[in-house]
């Protein structure tokens, strides 16, 4: 990420006016509530991701961004204007579809071009348009192709041409790479964080891919059941999670049970096992002493060490499996009251001189801010 | 094993195809005669090689030049071009909207729908047709019901014109119009509507920008359907159509029970087909571009 984008918090400015609001939005399907009573505000030229399971309420959110579904309670505005009965041909919003949606019949040129001819620019500067938004895409060679004669990647880039054509205020992404393979993911992942950054436009990109998430991303709600878990910056959401549900979503985690004994400010202390040194950890949100809590830590924050280290954490067990990923490698430790913990290490040095194996008796230990301490 | 499997297809369409089509089309090249069977020359193979040779001399194009002769049969053939032209129209005004309505109904509603396009097949075609006599004659339905409210004050004569024969064509054919409409619409992507709408269009806007586009090919195909029997038709225009509505069909079956002139006959029934071959050609292209587009 580029320091500019590190800089740029509006949220964190109460002074800035959000474009887009949603306040006390609830949006049911006859008995079922897809969104859940939320608020929430996202600014002028964020990445907005809505992140989530499937049928965690994601894409019916950015739906009524888009006008293809009307709020059963609560108002949306988007720059100051009330959203409500304003269908989406009438917004400055526009939508790249999950499946693209490019019109078959149409060269990739039209396809570009299909929006502006609705739109009051006039039919002398479309070609322009159309040639300026194939340029940013780098799809100039097949402007006269038809969509089924282009590969999957350049669709996906099609389609974010089109969207992108009218140059509105706001585009949603519906998983807008999904269909493509990881290699080819990555890469437009930092090509649709250029686009958004020359073209100034806000996204709200709608994904079930938390690393594409995390990568894209100024901000991330994570949702699930028609509920906001948390909106926060992707190092915030992935280093101090709210709750374990988002602890969990996001990336790999231990979890250890236990209750709160000492909440400390900052630091909190949980005693999860008879006869061992309880955990010391961060604090997190609304954690009460007394009431029983998880301490969850990221496996990259666990050291192994096969004799003792110097650690205001630090707890023996036994090797129990070894991940061997390639550029690092996962060690699931048994501790002697049958939890496993994980320890993630970056294999700087060859397989073959690795010191630690299976059965090993292994020392896992980590400092007193690498963890969390969550209410459960 | 495999080439039997083809094989199977050609000799099906060897035997009830081209075989009868060569017979036709001697028949055409013969003499009318009065003997049974009605013309001649006939092939008696037992006279051998020289026999065969007088066959073949005796061949000649006379008919076909008899068909540009009399006015009667580019008439007819003209005039059934036409009808034919216009019930296909008919048929897509009324079957296009049906075909609309169906692929946009809930999907549980979708199959009872389809049956409900079907059903009509269970009845014998001529019971139906005889049906409409009942509908459209003087004293029929339709008229004492316009007479009942009161639109007109004398009965119309719709049964034995042209408007008839129109009616009769689109009500039989309207399935053939449906269903291949039906079918590409229902695998019209919804998203596509979204995205036109999503691009600044009305829902009137995206119909005619995506779905009217979009469903060229069944309309094409349906079109293909409706046409081709249309312009061979002669139960609905001898039932229906009055003693003016001139249709090939009608007189093709005249010459071959009426006058029983099979050579003539048989040449008007070549050059129907010589006529359909072009429509049929562009059908099949369409067919294979559509299979194309799909891959």
């Amino acid at each position: 990420m580029s320091s500019a984008t590190v800089e740029f918090s509006p949220w964190t400015d109460p002074d800035t006016t959000p474009l887009i609001s949603f306040e006390g939005v609830t949006k049911r399907f006859g008995n079922f509530t897809a969104i859940d009573n939320i608020n929430l505000n996202i600014y002028p030229r964020e990445f907005f991701a809505l992140l989530g399971p499937s049928g965690c309420g994601k894409t019916t959110l950015m739906r009524m961004l888009g006008g293809f579904e009307e709020a059963t309670e609560g108002t949306i505005t988007i720059d100051g204007q009330d959203m409500a009965g304003i269908p989406a041909n009438k917004r400055a919003v526009n939508m790249m579809f999950q499946s693209y949606a490019l019109f078959p019949h149409l060269t990739v040129a039209d396809n570009i071009a299909f929006g502006l001819h609705r739109s009051p620019m006039p039919k002398s500067e479309i070609q322009g348009r159309v040639d300026e938004m194939l340029r940013l895409v780098q799809l100039q060679k097949f402007a006269k192709r038809k969509p089924h004669q282009i590969s999957g990647g350049q669709r996906q880039r099609v389609a974010l041409a089109r969207a992108l054509a009218k140059a509105p205020k706001l585009l949603l992404l519906d998983e807008p790479l999904g269909a493509l393979d990881k290699k080819l993911r990555q890469e437009t992942q930092f090509e649709l964080m250029d686009i958004q950054e020359t073209t100034g436009t806000t996204f709200v990109i709608v994904t079930h891919d938390q690393e594409e998430a995390m990568t894209v991303a100024s901000r991330i709600a994570v949702m699930d059941n028609g509920l906001l878990k948390q909106v926060d910056t992707p190092d915030r959401i992935y280093e101090t999670p709210n709750s374990v549900y988002v602890a969990d979503f996001i990336g790999d985690v231990n979890i250890v049970t236990g209750t709160a004994t000492t909440v400390d400010g900052d630091a909190t202390q949980l005693t999860w096992a008879e006869g061992v040194a309880p955990i010391k950890g961060m604090t997190g949100a609304q954690v009460t002493q007394g009431e029983p809590a998880s301490f969850v830590i990221r496996p990259e924050k666990v050291s192994i060490n096969k004799s003792e280290p110097e650690a205001s954490n630090k707890v023996q067990g036994q090797v129990l499996d070894i991940a061997y990923l390639g550029n690092m490698s996962t060690y699931h430790v048994e501790l002697p009251n049958g939890q496993i913990i994980k320890s993630q290490t970056a294999n700087n040095r060859r397989i073959a001189r690795r010191d630690i194996t299976w059965e090993d008796t292994v020392w896992l230990s980590w400092t007193e801010t690498a963890g969390i301490v969550l209410r459960d | 094993m495999r080439r039997l499997l083809i094989a199977i297809p050609y000799i099906w369409l060897l035997l009830l195809f081209l075989v009868p089509f060569g017979i036709v089309l001697k028949i055409s090249l013969s003499d009318y005669a009065l003997s049974i069977p009605p013309y001649t020359p006939q092939l008696d193979l037992s006279t051998g090689w020289q026999g065969f040779a007088e066959f073949w001399s005796q061949l000649d194009m006379e008919n076909y030049w008899f068909l540009t002769d009399d006015d009667l049969y580019w008439k007819a053939y003209l005039s059934s071009l036409q009808i034919a032209a216009l019930s296909t129209f008919f048929t897509l005004l009324v079957g296009f909207p049906i075909a609309y309505g169906m692929a946009n109904a809930p999907e549980h509603w979708r199959p009872t729908l389809m049956l409900l396009i079907i059903l009509p097949f269970w009845t014998s075609f001529l019971i139906r047709v005889y049906a409409w006599i009942g509908i459209l004659s003087n004293e029929g339905f339709l008229n004492q019901f316009l007479l009942a409210i009161g639109l007109i004050s004398a009965p119309i004569k719709i049964l034995n014109t042209d408007i008839a024969v129109y009616i009769g064509i689109t009500y039989t054919y309207l399935p053939f119009m449906v269903l291949p409409i039906y079918a590409t619409l229902e695998k019209l992507d919804g998203s596509l509507l979204e995205a036109a709408e999503d691009l600044g269009c009305t829902r009137l806007q995206a119909f005619w920008a995506v779905t009217v586009p979009l469903s060229k090919p069944g309309v094409i195909a349906g079109c293909f359907l409706v046409f081709i029997p249309a312009l061979g038709e002669f139960v609905i225009p001898s039932l229906l159509g009055g003693s003016d509505t001139l249709m090939i069909g009608k007189v093709l079956w005249e010459e071959f029970f009426s006058n029983r002139d099979w050579p003539v006959a048989s040449a008007v029934a070549i050059i129907l087909l010589l006529i359909l071959v072009i429509p049929i050609i562009l059908f099949q292209r369409n067919e294979q571009k559509q299979r194309e587009a799909g891959n």
